[in-house]
């Protein structure tokens, strides 16, 4: 399994974001694999929860279509594990608190270990809120990655340097996944805060849907995550697998192609 | 109490996403400034005296104590403008919002009466108002919806998950993210990240603060028993506040039990839920062994929500308050008793906490003194109930 910091060594990272059981668990492993054969560098899989604040709508049905099919935290891990020969490339988690509290969390991270994931983004948990959650995730050697947002104050970017690992989540924007107006204004400026405190690679996400938007934010930024636009080609799709992959293959390969037009240094 | 900034025990917190941390903050700053601030707690006490019409009276029930064989007091935050206790925390937070120069006012609602009472606060003074409410129950609560248009706000209707005052909310964060920089969220209960149970509280404390001098003036001792109902848990809290260090004054919080507790169709977050995390704060939960939040029902709107209060949480586990629960089918019979005795139709909400103390009332003490918080009127709830009202003297 590569490790995070890898998937930034040679180019800007492409990560895409997927609802697990959306279309189904099965589906899920399936994208995965045409994720990474189109040119994704890290995939971020996120857990359905009932009541996704930081979501926008399309996403919101996502877990409430992989809610209803059944999709659980326990069975997210698990397809995660059984597959693990077929996935290639580092797979992060994103789901909210709840569920995780439930499942345990020190069980939580010793089995998102074993299952392969590398990293884990909860949305609705600040760094400061619950420290035993981000410790347990560090004892397993799973990174918690932290989001950061265009207001977040410098001296509390400055803090969370002892937590962060793996990469940091820049949110590209005051509002919600899916919006499109897209990264905010002085967006340098905001990235510039981040990096000068937090030595890690850094993602833009939130409202990036297309090449175009990718390779701006790419141009700044040392990764994009893709989300709402690519849970939406699988809505449209639901039925047929085929077209679906087909579908995300063309999608994906057009962002990478994007991401590539950026000079790397 | 853990000496941990923003919880009640093992309960609050601030779990929501980073954009809104610097929001909580501010809000944080700004509360600690105005609590000391005089010319605002002035302000507050004008507005709720001549424009709430706060003191709420004490009113001794004495049919109805007369039917119990002991003595019952209703406080009657029922008489305050738009008809509920939602008013004195709406005033408080407008203000709140005005100090800290904010132009833009976002609320949730479920029944519609905080929706309705944050309106009056901003039409009041002169803010832009927005309210998300679940399409059901825009349908249940129609009345209400008019009154806030009328006031001037704009009722944004929510269609997702359930439809209902919990997805109403996470509508509102939705917007807060969002427009965080220009936008004040008035929360309607003692629920959200901190601070915001701390703020609602301090704005409903009035209720019990009236309450003990009004006792004691008439009674000349504190009372015995307190009763409330629960939902989000705004009114109880606020009564019961500043009883805590009466150690011999006994509360008992009320939950909706809806169809039954056996039935799963209830609201009972704090008697049958279990510790997790919803809306910024770790509390009692209605959800599924997989972390998932189940849908409250109950009758009344204002409390069929699948969390509560994260201090209500703390005083379960400490023993200081008992919490426990009543039917759909007992507070109808309560709204109809106290109609039917007192000539004052409750809301259902506090129809609850009438059945509780009806029920409990033979198992007192004689010389007991029971004051029921009677925290809204029943006009809003005559749809609801009409299917079940008697016909031809039948009994219900």
């Amino acid at each position: 399994m590569r490790r995070l910091k890898e998937a930034f060594a040679d180019r800007k990272a492409l990560i895409p974001y997927i609802t697990a059981g959306d279309p189904s668990l099965d589906g899920t492993i399936r994208l995965i694999e045409v994720l990474q054969e189109s040119g994704a560098d890290i995939v971020e899989v996120g857990i359905p929860f009932s009541d996704p604040q930081a979501d926008g709508p399309i996403i919101q049905m996502a877990s409430k279509r992989a809610i209803e099919r059944g999709t659980t935290l326990e069975g997210v891990l698990k397809a995660l594990k059984e597959s693990s020969s077929r996935i290639k490339i580092p797979v992060v988690l994103m789901g909210y608190y709840n569920p995780i509290l439930q499942y345990g969390v020190e069980r939580f991270a010793c089995e998102a270990r074993e299952s392969g994931v590398v990293g884990v983004i909860v949305p609705d948990l600040p760094f400061d809120e619950d420290t035993a959650f981000y410790g347990a995730l560090g004892g397993q050697g799973v990174d918690g990655i932290l989001m950061v947002a265009p207001n977040t104050p410098e001296e509390r970017i400055k803090k969370m340097a002892n937590s962060a690992r793996g990469f940091v989540y820049c949110v590209s924007l005051f509002g919600i996944t899916g919006d499109k107006r897209g990264p905010v204004e002085g967006l340098d400026s905001y990235l510039e805060r981040v990096k000068r405190h937090l030595k890690l690679p850094l993602a833009l996400g939130f409202g990036i849907d297309g090449p175009e938007k990718a390779k701006d934010a790419a141009a700044l930024a040392d990764g994009v995550v893709v989300g709402s636009a690519l849970v939406k080609l699988i809505e449209e799709s639901q039925e047929d697998a085929k077209v679906l992959e087909e579908k995300v293959q063309s999608f994906i390969s057009g962002l990478r192609e994007a991401l590539d037009s950026v000079l790397f240094n | 109490m853990s000496s941990r900034k923003g919880y009640f025990g093992d309960f609050g917190g601030r779990y929501v996403p980073e954009t809104l941390i610097p929001a909580l903050d501010e809000l944080e700053k700004m509360y600690e400034e105005v609590k000391s601030d005089k010319s605002f707690s002035e302000e507050l006490k004008r507005l709720l005296a001549t424009y709430c019409g706060r003191p709420t009276p004490l009113y001794f029930a004495e049919r109805l104590s007369e039917k119990l064989g002991r003595k019952i007091y209703l406080k009657r935050e029922d008489l305050n403008h738009t008809g509920a206790h939602k008013i004195n925390n709406a005033i408080g937070q407008v203000l709140l919002a005005k100090r800290m120069g904010k132009k833009r006012i976002i609320a949730e609602t479920g029944a519609g009466q905080h929706g309705v009472a944050v309106a009056t606060a901003s039409a009041r003074e002169g803010l832009e108002c927005h309210v998300y409410m679940g399409v059901e129950d825009m349908e249940r609560q129609a009345l209400n919806v008019e009154k806030m248009r009328l006031l001037g706000a704009e009722v944004v209707p929510v269609t997702s998950g359930s439809q209902t005052l919990k997805d109403a909310t996470n509508e509102a964060i939705r917007d807060w993210v969002t427009n965080v920089k220009d936008t004040y969220y008035v929360i309607g209960s003692v629920v959200g990240p901190h601070p915001y149970p701390t703020i609602v509280r301090d704005f409903q404390k009035v209720i019990g603060e009236e309450t003990k001098s009004q006792v004691l003036e008439a009674e000349k001792r504190l009372p015995d028993v307190l009763v409330a109902c629960v939902g989000g848990g705004s009114n109880s809290i606020g009564f019961f506040y500043p009883f805590l260090e009466d150690e011999n004054v006994k509360m008992i919080g009320v939950e909706a039990a809806g169809k039954g507790l056996s039935t799963g169709f209830h609201a009972c977050s704090l008697t049958a839920g279990k510790v997790g995390v919803l809306h910024g704060s770790r509390s009692y939960l209605l959800q599924d062994p997989h972390g998932q939040v189940q849908i409250a029902y109950s009758i009344s709107a204002g409390l069929d929500y699948p969390g509560v209060g994260p201090e209500h949480s703390y005083l379960k586990d400490s023993g200081r308050v008992e919490y426990t629960s009543v039917t759909d089918f007992e507070a109808l019979k309560a709204f109809e008793t106290l109609s039917k005795l007192e000539g004052i139709i409750p809301a259902l909400e506090s129809s609850h906490a009438l059945a509780e103390a009806i029920k409990r009332a033979p198992e007192l003490d004689p010389e007991v003194l029971v004051v029921v918080c009677l925290s809204g009127r029943g006009d809003k709830d005559m749809s609801s109930v009409r299917p079940y009202l008697l016909k031809d003297g039948d009994s219900i």
